[in-house]
């Protein structure tokens, strides 16, 4: 009987023991959701965006109510564990690319990073090209421009022509 | 009656201005010379007509004269009354007013200069500013016009110039809608128009090349000319530039002085070519170089110049500082096109005419490593330019719209500005016509010396970022190189004239105007580069709500919250939201900031003014972002540390004073009598005028 | 200078000159397009309205479907209100056009379709609550519901699109009264 008792007082004691420890794994999980983003990691996100209404002006700085709201989002989001690429995908689907401060790069897009490379290589071969006309065959055909190069640089005085020359010295 | 005659007078400006460039080509086309001065006084009168309409625009602005739309729009009773003159340019009307009333001032200017030695250009100047000015001013007749007031028609308000109806009245607001608050600030006063006396005065340069490539005078005759043009040219648009700059920082509240804003990008662009232009004109100047390519970068900022006005103006592209939609959209892309077409093929038709009078020689000498400096602009220029034109051809092709931002763009320009640096630390010591890795080294090894070993009391001091070290020896290296030449040359002279160091600088430097101060600007921009590195690689921000007492801490700055108050200022018709913040530097009290927040009632529009904190180590940059009413509950702080960004606005006012050292006009020649020596070979300077 | 030149004069080659001009047109041609879309920004009164698709906020479905083409709505006369729960004058108009919902809603041939532009969900659903909005809504993912009806971007705007699918009259703004909305709407009918 004695016996028994004790049994359910142990078991009594279990019990008690699993829900204290269930409501201290709960509680511990509520507090691992409870501390919410910081402004900073919000921030830190909204930066890589731009504010889908007014135009030209990242989420981060954008002083409207709306802009406000959409940093409660990215904050509510991070809260419920999603990450950066998946919130900002997630501003892509609701808003369109235009809300990333670069395009992404697919499809038509990429030409917005591969022209200006391209053209500078160009303007550089174009460039080199011209080095080579120029420096190369002509040397005997010049005779007809020399003229210019014994004209010294018409602003500078003496003591500039003297340091000009100085430069052209190898020792 | 006043408007009307504000009107009138603007109405006659604009047919004088057609007369002028008319009467300049029948002229030149008959050779009729009476008929062309009779085309350069039309011109010079221009000036104060339009003088005469803008005088009356001001005053009906000073004046609350409401009922006429324009001063409706953008001033209020309110505004104090430097405001309301300065609201002049803060409409589209006024603006395009104001605009062609500098436009009117440079082309004035320039029909008053000596034209005795260059009588064959004179029409043809006369024809290319006159067209651009008619532009402008029939912009404003005819499309946006500043005189227009409200009528009451029946009990509905028109605006309209003229009265509708016989009946109707005119209708006079109780008050205005007040300037917008973010152009209220003193760097909004001077930024437009430091911004538009760069653009306008790109006209002259412009008109003369154009000139030449009409006449087929294709020496270097119309660069030497309009050099002075060009340096007072880039001044402006510098200084507008940088004020913007400055603005930026002080009102719009991110923390930053550029966001890469197309509006932003639009003056830049010229800038850019503008830039590249001063330096290859040094190469047809002492080379005879390069002529077909000073043509094409003059025809370049010119169209830049319209197209940028067109593209903030017309709403293509959407922006913080865009105007609205308006009609003169169209109009401008006429003028764009034409501009453009015209120029491109004059300048087809005379490219075999613009030869070369010698040869490159080396790829080392100066003029090539003008060449690629002017390669690296075309660089920065395509990018700026595609970054700003590609949103336009991705909604075309693919219908969405997309955002081309900062990353973009700095990763693309961060190395041609790297390279801009480090041709800027060898150009000068490189030699006109010929050199070579010896004559380079030889000159600039101690230079590098001290740059690298710079750099590596960095890398054990302050940093270990790469780009940054790349940076910073760039900027060393730029500095010792230029000042090393400031003293190769004082040294020169100190040894050959006797004189002391300081004399012997100061005299070299004032007979080498252009050389020198050009060296300045090159020292500016290191510096300026100094505080563009630091608040782009090294900014720190955070952000919080803490209560009163409770404090932020940022790098070594802490931030304390002390009070808040928020009171209305009726008269100026603002509500104030301002802060208090204690700020600590390693724990040591250093002073109050007051970030605030400005609401401005008649806009709608909330002001975010930072409590700042400026040092040459770092600027401390408090953004107050939130409140609750009761202070005890709380603020939201957003704290910056933008690291050496005051280098930044140093390096603009060295760059002020090296630029208007070298634009400044000289004495006459013939006091100076170093110069009678060299006078001889000296065929084409004296009028450097 | 014109007569020191040798004979070694080249004029520019026709390839060049070619693909300059091509450029530049190509440059022109694309600029003037932006300029005709920023100038014309709204759709075209008396033309169709080109289709598109939408999905409702939970709670807010037509006839209980999910999803809708616009086309699926021929044979109704369809007014699509744009707004967002950010905007401040469309509050102003929320109410009325509630109220005139309940006035057709009941009729069949008239659908409202109030599209969210750009908007959090928590701040749309906050607005539809607290203006006890229950006529269809949707938002317009990506905009592009409003790059269809290639509209003005401000917030609140009205379109009204008859039964044959053609767009008859836009309203740029918050409609004043009850009575405005139902004079809007009548002239589809």
């Amino acid at each position: 009987m004695n016996n028994y008792k004790l049994r359910i007082t142990n078991y009594g004691f279990l019990a008690l023991a699993f829900v204290l420890v269930a409501t201290g794994l709960f509680y511990q999980t509520a507090l691992a959701q409870e501390p919410t983003p910081t402004d900073d990691e919000v921030n830190a996100i909204a930066k890589q965006l731009y504010c889908p209404v007014c135009e030209n002006t990242p989420l981060d700085v954008c002083p409207t109510e709306a802009c406000r709201q959409w940093r409660e989002l990215i904050r509510q989001q991070l809260a419920e564990g999603r990450t950066e690429e998946e919130i900002k995908q997630y501003f892509v689907n609701n808003y369109g690319a235009r809300v990333l401060s670069e395009p992404p790069r697919t499809g038509f897009n990429w030409l917005v990073y591969v022209v200006p490379p391209v053209l500078l290589l160009i303007g550089a071969a174009v460039l080199f090209n011209a080095f080579r006309a120029w420096t190369k065959p002509k040397v005997a055909a010049s005779a007809s421009g020399s003229g210019r190069e014994a004209e010294p640089s018409s602003v500078d005085d003496e003591y500039i022509k003297r340091m000009e020359e100085e430069l052209k010295k190898r020792k | 009656m006043l408007p009307e005659f504000g009107y009138g007078v603007l109405l006659v400006s604009f047919i004088v201005t057609v007369y002028s460039g008319f009467a300049a080509w029948y002229g030149v086309r008959n050779g009729s010379a009476s008929l062309v001065e009779s085309a350069r006084r039309a011109q010079l009168l221009t000036f104060p007509l339009i003088s005469i309409s803008a005088a009356v625009l001001i005053y009906l602005l000073v004046n609350n004269h409401f009922e006429v739309s324009f001063v409706y729009e953008v001033t209020s009773q309110s505004m104090p009354t430097y405001l309301k003159v300065t609201a002049w340019w803060g409409g589209q009307a006024g603006s395009l007013l104001f605009w062609a009333w500098l436009l009117a001032m440079f082309t004035s200017a320039v029909t008053i200069r000596k034209w005795d030695r260059d009588l064959e250009f004179l029409p043809w100047v006369i024809v290319v500013s006159s067209i651009t000015l008619a532009f402008f001013v029939g912009m404003v007749v005819f499309y946006e016009n500043p005189f227009t007031r409200f009528w009451d028609v029946g009990g509905q308000v028109v605006p309209s110039l003229f009265a509708p109806s016989a009946s109707a009245t005119v209708f006079t607001p109780q008050d205005g809608q007040g300037l917008n608050p973010l152009l209220r600030h003193p760097g909004m006063v001077i930024h437009p128009p430091m911004l538009y006396l760069g653009f306008v005065s790109f006209v002259i340069p412009y008109a003369f090349a154009m000139a030449a490539l009409i006449t087929g005078r294709t020496d270097d005759r119309w660069i030497r000319i309009t050099r002075r043009w060009t340096l007072w040219a880039w001044l402006f648009l510098s200084m507008g530039l940088v004020l913007g700059g400055r603005w930026a920082y002080d009102v719009l509240g991110w923390g930053g002085y550029w966001g890469w804003d197309p509006v932003e990008i639009a003056a830049f662009m010229p800038w850019l070519t503008g830039t590249a232009f001063l330096h290859s004109v040094m190469i047809q100047e002492k080379r005879g170089l390069l002529k077909h390519w000073n043509m094409i970068l003059v025809i370049l900022t010119y169209s830049l110049v319209v197209f940028g006005t067109f593209l903030t103006r017309s709403g293509v592209l959407s922006s913080v500082h865009a105007f609205a939609n308006s009609p003169i959209g169209p109009m401008f892309m006429a003028f764009v096109s034409l501009t453009l077409i015209s120029s491109v093929a004059l300048l087809i038709k005379r490219w075999p005419e613009l030869k070369s009078e010698t040869e490159m020689k080396s790829m080392l000498s100066r003029e090539a490593l003008f060449l690629f400096n002017n390669l690296l602009f075309m660089g920065i220029l395509v990018v700026c330019f595609w970054g700003v034109i590609s949103p336009l051809a991705s909604e075309l092709f693919t219908g969405t719209k997309i955002t081309v931002g900062p990353p973009y763009y700095e990763r693309a320009t961060g190395p041609l500005f790297a390279g801009l640096l480090f041709l800027m630390a060898i150009a000068p010591l490189s030699a006109w016509g010929h050199s070579t890795v010896q004559t380079l080294g030889r000159a600039l090894w101690k230079s590098a010396l001290l740059a690298s070993i710079l750099t590596v009391v960095l890398v054990f001091t302050y940093t270990k970022n790469v780009y940054a070290l790349i940076g910073f020896f760039l900027i060393a290296f730029v500095l010792s190189a230029t000042v090393h030449e400031f003293w190769r040359g004082a040294n020169a002279r100190m040894k050959a004239q006797n004189e002391n160091f300081f004399t012997s600088l100061g005299r070299l430097m004032g007979r080498n105007r252009r050389r020198y101060g050009g060296y300045i600007i090159h020292i500016s921009m290191a510096l300026m580069a100094i505080g563009i590195l630091g608040i782009e690689i090294f900014q720190k921000e955070t952000q919080g709500t803490i209560a009163a007492g409770e404090s932020l801490e940022l790098g070594e700055y802490r931030v304390e919250y002390r009070e808040l108050a928020s009171w209305d200022d009726f008269g100026a018709g603002v509500n104030y939201t301002r802060s208090v913040v204690d700020i600590y530097e390693n724990g040591v009290f250093i002073g109050q900031l007051f970030p605030r927040i400005d609401y401005y009632y008649d806009s709608q529009q909330n002001m975010t003014i930072p409590g700042q904190h400026a040092t040459l180590r770092d600027d401390l940059y408090i953004l107050l972002v939130d409140w609750q009413p009761v202070s005890s509950q709380g603020a939201t702080f957003k704290i910056y540390v933008n690291p050496l960004v005051n280098w930044l606005w140093i390096g603009s006012l060295t760059f002020l004073l090296g630029l208007i050292f070298a634009a400044w006009p000289d004495k006459d020649p013939a006091d100076e009598p170093i110069r009678r020596k060299v006078g001889v070979v000296n065929r084409q300077t004296s009028a450097a005028d | 200078m014109t007569e020191s030149s040798t004979p070694t004069k080249r004029s520019v080659p026709m390839w060049a000159q070619i693909t300059i001009w091509v450029f530049l047109a190509g440059l022109l041609a694309l600029v003037g397009f932006g300029l005709n879309r920023a100038s014309n920004p709204m759709a075209e009164i008396g033309k169709p309205v080109p289709d598109f698709d939408l999905v409702y906020f939970e709670g807010y479905e037509y006839n209980g479907t999910p999803e809708m083409k616009l086309s699926d709505l021929r044979g109704k006369v369809v007014l699509i209100n744009i707004w967002a729960s950010w905007c401040k004058p469309c509050e102003q108009e929320a109410p009325e056009l509630e109220e005139a919902w309940q006035l057709y809603k009941d009729r069949g041939d008239v659908v409202f379709i109030g599209v969210d532009y750009v908007d959090t969900p928590e701040g749309a659903f906050g607005y539809l609550k607290k203006f006890a909005i229950t006529f269809p809504n949707a938002p317009d993912l990506q905009s592009n519901i409003s790059s269809i009806l290639n509209r003005q971007m401000g917030v609140p705007e009205t379109y009204l699109i008859d039964r044959e699918g053609v767009l008859r009259q836009i309203k740029i703004g918050p409609f004043a009264s009850l009575a405005e909305i139902q004079a809007f709407i009548a002239n589809a009918e």
